[in-house]
Formats: structure tokens, sequence, C-alpha cells
């Protein structure tokens, strides 16, 4: 999904030129409409925006009373987007960013495309680098065009007022024309071609910390998820899908179902069941009785042993080379020594807090959808294909996420939803239950990287050699961006690794887990390169009998960004204090999404080998910061998500189906395991980076290393579990 | 139909004795404050109160609340600790996806009726039931050694 450092310059060059057309209108029932377009991506699967390059990307709507509203491009998943996002509007049109009205963008792949990706999507990290200067742009479009109207009215020269909370003022008599009083006027006039920017020692919202604006309800219960939507006359629906890989419904004891009081009807569908009912309760009651047979399918013996097997077997075949720089093979072949290694990094489930959950209401006419998704508009195209019906028929209706995580850039769960749908008359709720979410989730792929470097006689190494081998999310998800053979999500991290080799060698080989569907999981392709890279490097630097820090750096003459968040989380964690024994400090490097982020992880591991990590040092350059609060609590989130992985996280298929069910055992950290998080934001006037996803990337190889650094035992395969125990 | 006690009113409800609190008040009631985790007393997202004391609502019977006051994340914010919790919470910008906060800030909430002046090993028994996917255990741990502060017993 993510390109990483092509991406950032994507961005930047884009940004450089000029491609924001601003359309202006008179709202319905008066005031002042902005929409802009902004450059898609090249390859774009969806969305031709270049001929339409005046269709609005985004709204900015400021009404009569004076009310700004912007509509969001990207949705809330805990990110807090909707607050830096806001911040850049506001910051150039001069309103209160509190006052400012947030709504869900509906569900339109050309006015709300995400311009890194191509189609309207939250992910990738992409929020704020793909919006910085076009937001920032049309808050001072529309800033200048209401400057222009007062500056009409009072017949002054606009030079001489300024726009300010939300106002016109003129300087030299004190005048004052609130926005709402302009708008009418501001909508009748030519957009500006040109408007000018501020700069950043101008800037008063960005940069600064500030409050999020969607806390309220998250405080009081008021906030509206998805699974909160309650369509007048909604019945519930608990779904059950095939427990095997490609499974088929053979038999459901409809009558005992129907037998439970409240339950309403059951739905058979060709790999699921669902039964309905008045509540939740029922529908659940109903379906445990139903007695549901399975035909077990074609993966009805798949097993991780062999799924393993046949990554180990794949990493013989010759791969798609992503990157040749020299000729590592025969520099490893002639250098003084060599050292190998292989990792495996588990499927992993996603198991956001909110379940699966999609409400649909199908009429005759239309197909109405209540859903929190990160990508409305791919989700509305795969309704219209399934039903039929055209776009305007498939209302969308977005809602804050109760996590994402990459699990709600897939729409398989509105699919079913609207599957059972069509069989309900009346609006529809399809709950997962907490084991179905787990069950059918679309996995983290398993990966298995090997890696070989040459050494020269002090260790040093001179050569480097990476193979990867696993699942492609992007052949499924997105196969236009798949170039010349390579995934660029699947080489991520590796192709671009920040090491100075001459010699670098880089390829990937696709093997795909019998029946296992992959997805999109934080931190994507840079966190499975990122484990790969750094766990590696770890042990270059324990086989020169270096120091993991020094032994990088000396790698990084390059590098000054890199270099700079390495020193500074190092010092600040007290790199190389002695720490008593069984503690140790494990420290690596990420580089994705545009932003450079170093972590120090120092752990303690008890006589039974339980690992705790006690405390992580995270330093971040992440560009320009705009909510800098925001950029902390992502790394914190991060560092949780990425640590709860890396200790316990780890999804098992034994005969063809999923062994894990529920928080029992896929366990994830809760608050007494959590460490201590200490977070510094490294000043820096480069291009924004993404903030949501390097975090988690980062912690898992720091983890393991500080594992070694406290132990002597090297975690080559995820999750870490008990494996330091032999040593400690 | 049976009488229920939420957030000092009464309902009357026409449901199964046997039907998780969740439900009845999620969809019977269409109280969505109260959220679904993992339907097992695993996660804590449900968290509610039966006269003062956390319930995970998703294993308890309706008939378990029967004659008593059950308080949900959208009646807490009416008692002072529950509001300390709430304002200690926007302080520090605690949620992120905020799909765990009604149950954390109801746990919070509890701990802090229970004990003014939770020890770390207090909030770690309090709260390890509640699990936050977006790992904002930092701030909640911060968020109520503030709340606490805010009760004039120290933190």
């Amino acid at each position: 999904m993510d390109t990483g450092s092509r991406v950032t310059r994507e961005a930047a060059s884009s940004s450089r030129r000029d491609f924001l057309r601003l359309t202006a209108a008179t709202a319905l029932g008066g005031g002042l409409v902005l929409g802009f377009a902004v450059p898609a991506r090249t390859q774009v699967r969806h969305a031709p925006t270049t001929d339409a390059p005046f269709a609005p990307n985004a709204f900015l709507r400021i009404d009569r009373a004076g009310k700004v509203t912007f509509v969001m491009p990207v949705v809330e998943m805990g990110q807090g987007t909707y607050t830096s996002i806001p911040m850049l509007i506001a910051e150039e049109l001069e309103v209160d960013v509190d006052k400012v009205v947030i709504e869900h963008s509906p569900p339109d792949d050309k006015l709300y495309v995400n311009p890194l990706v191509g189609v309207q999507m939250t992910g990738g990290s992409t929020a704020i680098r793909g919006t910085y200067v076009p937001l920032r742009r049309a808050g001072a479009t529309a800033r200048v065009m209401l400057v222009t109207v007062a500056a009409q009215r009072w017949k002054v020269d606009p030079s001489g007022c300024r726009a300010q909370d939300g106002a016109v003022v003129h300087a030299a008599t004190g005048r004052r024309l609130g926005y709402g009083s302009l708008v009418d006027d501001a909508a009748k006039l030519p957009v500006p071609e040109q408007v000018a920017l501020k700069e950043p020692n101008q800037f008063k919202l960005i940069g600064t910390p500030h409050h999020r604006l969607d806390v309220r309800g998250k405080v009081d219960g008021s906030a509206r998820f998805g699974i909160d939507a309650r369509p007048p006359g909604m019945k519930f629906a608990v779904v059950a899908a095939s427990p095997t890989f490609g499974g088929k419904l053979i038999a459901v004891d409809e009558a005992k179902a129907r037998a439970v009081p409240g339950v309403t009807q059951v739905v058979r569908l060709d790999d699921a069941v669902a039964v309905v009912g008045v509540h939740t309760w029922a529908a659940r009651q109903g379906l445990a009785a139903a007695a549901v047979q399975w035909d077990a399918g074609p993966h009805a013996t798949t097993s991780m042993t062999d799924i393993v097997a046949q990554l180990v077997a794949a990493a013989e075949r010759p791969g798609a080379v992503a990157r040749h720089d020299g000729d590592a093979a025969t520099a490893i072949a002639r250098a003084a020594g060599r050292l190998d290694a292989a990792y495996e990094q588990p499927f992993l489930a996603h198991a956001a807090m909110e379940p699966m959950n999609c409400t649909v209401h199908m009429t005759g006419e239309a197909c109405d959808i209540w859903v929190g998704t990160q990508v409305p508009g791919l989700t509305q195209a795969a309704v219209m294909k399934l039903t039929g019906l055209k776009a305007e028929q498939v209302r969308i209706r977005n809602h804050l996420l109760g996590g994402g995580f990459g699990r709600r850039l897939e729409f398989d769960g509105t699919l079913r939803a609207v599957q059972i749908a069509q069989q309900v008359k009346g609006p529809v709720q399809v709950i997962w239950t907490r084991e179905e979410d787990i069950q059918h989730d679309l996995y983290r792929p398993y990966y298995y990287d090997r890696l070989s470097a040459g050494l020269d006689p002090r260790g040093k190494a001179v050569a480097w050699s990476h193979r990867i081998v696993g699942s492609s999310i992007v052949a499924r998800y997105f196969a236009a961006w798949i170039k010349d053979g390579i995934d660029p999500d699947a080489v991520e991290a590796s192709v671009n690794q920040p090491y100075g080799f001459s010699d670098v060698h880089v390829d990937w080989v696709a093997q795909e887990a019998p029946g296992v569907v992959t997805s999109w999981w934080r931190g994507v392709g840079v966190t499975r390169g990122t484990f790969a890279v750094e766990s590696f490097v770890d042990e270059l630097a324990a086989n020169a009998r270096q120091d993991p820090l020094a032994y990088r750096l000396a790698l990084l003459d390059h590098n000054p960004r890199a270099r700079a968040v390495l020193q500074i989380a190092a010092e600040r964690s007290g790199w190389g204090k002695p720490l008593p024994p069984g503690q140790g400090r494990g420290i690596a490097l990420c580089i994705g999404f545009g932003s450079f982020i170093a972590q120090v992880v120092q752990v303690g591991v008890d006589k039974d080998g339980a690992v705790n990590p006690a405390h992580v040092w995270c330093a971040v350059d992440c560009g320009v910061q705009v909510n800098p609060d925001t950029i902390r609590a992502q790394m914190e989130s991060g560092i949780v998500f990425g640590l709860s992985a890396a200790l316990h996280g780890e999804i098992t298929i034994r005969d063809g189906r999923v062994e894990q069910t529920n928080f029992g055992d896929y366990r994830v950290m809760r608050i007494h395991e959590a460490p201590l998080i200490d977070v510094v934001l490294v000043q820096s006037v480069e291009a924004p980076g993404g903030i949501g996803e390097p975090g988690t990337s980062c912690v898992m190889p720091a983890l393991t290393n500080a594992v070694f650094a406290a132990t002597g035992t090297r975690v080559r395969k995820l999750p870490v579990k008990d494996q330091a125990k032999s040593v400690a | 139909m049976v009488t229920l006690e939420v957030n000092g009113k009464s309902r009357a409800i026409d449901v199964p004795a046997d039907m998780p609190l969740l439900w009845t008040l999620r969809d019977v009631l269409a109280m969505t404050g109260t959220k679904f985790g993992c339907g097992q007393g695993l996660c804590g997202a449900c968290t509610i109160h039966i006269d003062g004391r956390p319930t995970r609502s998703c294993i308890t019977p309706v008939s378990a609340a029967f004659g008593k006051h059950v308080t949900t994340i959208e009646g807490i914010g009416a008692t002072p600790v529950g509001k300390r919790v709430q304002a200690a919470w926007s302080a520090l910008d605690v949620p992120q996806c905020g799909y765990c906060q009604s149950g954390q800030i109801m746990s919070a909430t509890a701990l802090l009726s229970a004990k003014p002046r939770p020890s770390d090993a207090d909030i770690d028994d309090a709260m390890t039931g509640n699990i936050c996917r977006c790992g904002t255990y930092v701030r909640i741990r911060a968020a109520i050694k503030r709340a606490a502060g805010g009760s004039g017993a120290g933190a």
C-alpha cells in the first residue's frame, strides 16, 4: 500500500506543482462552498480524475451564520485525523478550530480521492502527507475571497484588512465583518489561481499541541460507531461463516433456531448462515441452537507445518529482483566471512475492539449502509457489483471506526451484510461475534525472510542479500500497483533499507498459503521489512562484537536524519550504562511512510522466560509536525500495538481452521504489561511524514534485540512467547 | 414486563431473564454507549456498574440487576467521581478510536470510588480486564492519577 520514500518524493513533487483547482459555489440555502481537486497518482484503478479536474475533492462550507463545516476526506479511527486535518484548514482560514463542524464524507473515489493511493482511502499513514498542502490552500483561498468581499464593501484596499477568528477586520478603522455576512458575495467571485500560504514561522495552530476534537463523545458514550447505528425497525443478525477456509454450508436446523423466542428468520448463504432476531441475544441463541453442519472444503487438512514448509521451499526458487547493486552473491562468496539468518513472522489478526459489523437496508430501489470503513468508495463499488445497483442507489453512511489497523480497508464484512440483507425485510444489523471476527479476519501474511551478508575481517558487512517470501496482498487488492513483477509492499523497508553497502541484492518470491486470504496490518510492508533488516543488522553487530548503535551509525554516514533519531533515542535511554543481569536494551531504526523513527526498548526477562518491556524511548522525525500531541499518541499507540504482537500475537491454522477464538487465546497487551513510553519529537522542516504505523514497525525488532541483550537468545521467529526461557 | 433502573430512571422492559444486560441496554433500550467487545467478559468494553460495582454486562443476566441501580457511561458523568474521570480523560486526550473507553471510564470510576488514592498496583488490578487495542494505557494510568489528585486526595 505504501511505497515509502518513493511516495514521499511524489508527494513533495506534487505539492510543488500547482495542481489545486478550486471551485466556488453558492450553497443550498446560501453560503459559500469550496471544493477542490488534487491529483490522483498515476496508477489509478478507478478514478479518471484527470478528466475531471474541477470535481471537488473535500469540502469546506461556510454558511450565513458563519458556521464552518469540513467534510472529511479521511476517516477517524483513533489516529487523531479529525483534529489534525481541521487544524490545517483552520490555520489558513483563521477560524477557531474548536468551532468547526466535522462531517464524514460520503463514498466517492473521485471527489474524495486520497492523492497518494488513488482512491478514497484512509490508510498507509497518508492522511497528512496527502493533504498538508491542498487543505491549507483551501483554507487560504477561502480567506482571500472573504477578505476581498469585505474590502469591496468597505471600499478599502484588501491589504489593509486581515482575517481573524472567523471575521475580516479593517486594521485602520477596526471595522469587522463576520464570515457569515460575506459568504454569499464570496461565492460569486472567481476563485484566485494563486494564494500565498503562511510561512511556518507564521503558524499559530500547526505545530502546537491541540486537544482532540472528538474526545467529548468518546468519554460520555455518545460517539457513534458503525455498531451503534439504530435505524427504525432494525433487526439484529448474528452470522457464522464456514469455520474452515473454503468450506460450505450443508445443513442448519432452522426449526430449532426459530424456536428461540425473538428469532425471526434464518438466512442461508453458500458459505455462511445468519440468524436474525429482535435483538442480538435472540440471534445468538438461535445460532447456537441451529446445529449448523459444514462441508470442510478443499483446505480441510491445511496446517501450519505445511504452510511454513511451503514458504521455506519457496525460498529456494529464484525471486523477482527488486534491487541489484553490484554483485552481492560474488562479494559474499569472496568475503572474509559471512553471516546468514532466516526470520519468520506469523499470521496476525487485527482484533480491533469494535467487532466487524454492518447495518444494511435493502429496498427495491436502494441499498442503505451504515458502517465504519477506511474505503467508502471501494466498498460502494463492490456493493454495486454484488447488487447491480447504481452508485446513487448505494448510500453509505460512514461512522467512527472502533479501530482500523488495516481491517477496515476490506469490505468483506459489508458484502456479507448485504448478502444477508437481501433476504431480510427492513434494516438489519449484522454482527460478528469476537470469535467470528478473529476466525474470519483477513490476516497479516506469514513471512519468511532469509538474509546473508559478506563480512570484512573486522566483521563489518560489505555485501547484503535479502530474499523475501510470502503472500502478496497487493496482487489481490490492487494488482495495478505491481510493477515489473515486484509487489512494492512485499519488498518495502528491504529494497530501500538504509544501510550503505556497495553490493546489495533484494528479491522476493510470492507464495500464498492455501485458502488463507491476507491483508493489510498496521505498518504493512514496513513492519515486515523492519523486523528482518533490524534483526539482521543487530546480529551483524553482535557477530562483530560491536555496539549495536555504533555498528548502525557506521553504516549510515549518508543519512543524517536516521543518525539523529538513533542518537537521540539512545541518549535518552541511557544507552551503554550497565544494567542488572536479566535486563537489556535493544535498538531499532525504522524509515517508513516518510518518517524516521528510532526506538530503544529496555526489557527484563525473568526466570520463567517472561519478557517484560519496562521502558521504551522513541525519537521521531516525521518532518513538519501538525499536532505534536497526536504524534506522541500515535507513537504510544504504535508501540503498544507492536509489542502486543511481538510478544504474543499469532494466528495458527490447524485442519483448515484458525485455532484462536477470543482474547483468551489471542492474547493482546493489557495495562499491567504496558511499558513506560518516552517520545522525543525532532524538530524538522521536511515534508510531513506518516505517524500511524511506523511506531509499530520499529518496536518489534527493538524488543527482540533487547531480549538478545538481556539473555543472549536471538528471537528469529515471532512471537517471542517463551523463547527466552531456556537461557534466563 | 419487568422494571430495570438505569441511571436513576425506571425502565419497563420485556426481555428474557437470562438475557445479558449488554444486549438489554444496546438493543432494547438503545443505549449504545456500552460496547460489545468479546461476549465473554475478557475485554471490559461492556463494563457498567450495578450498585456501584464494576460489572461485565456481556456475561451478566439482566435478572442480576433487578431491584438494583444500574449505571452506564451515559449516566456516570452525574456522579462526582465519574465527572472527574471524564474530565481527566478529556484533559489528557486519552481516547483514540474510543471504542473501549466507555468501559475504561466505568472501571476507573469504580476504582476511584473504592480507592481514592490508588497505587500503580491498584490501577493494574482494576484496569487489567479492560483491553485497549489503540494502546492508550500510558494515558489511562496518568488520567486516573490526575482524577485522583482532583479529589484532593493526592496521587
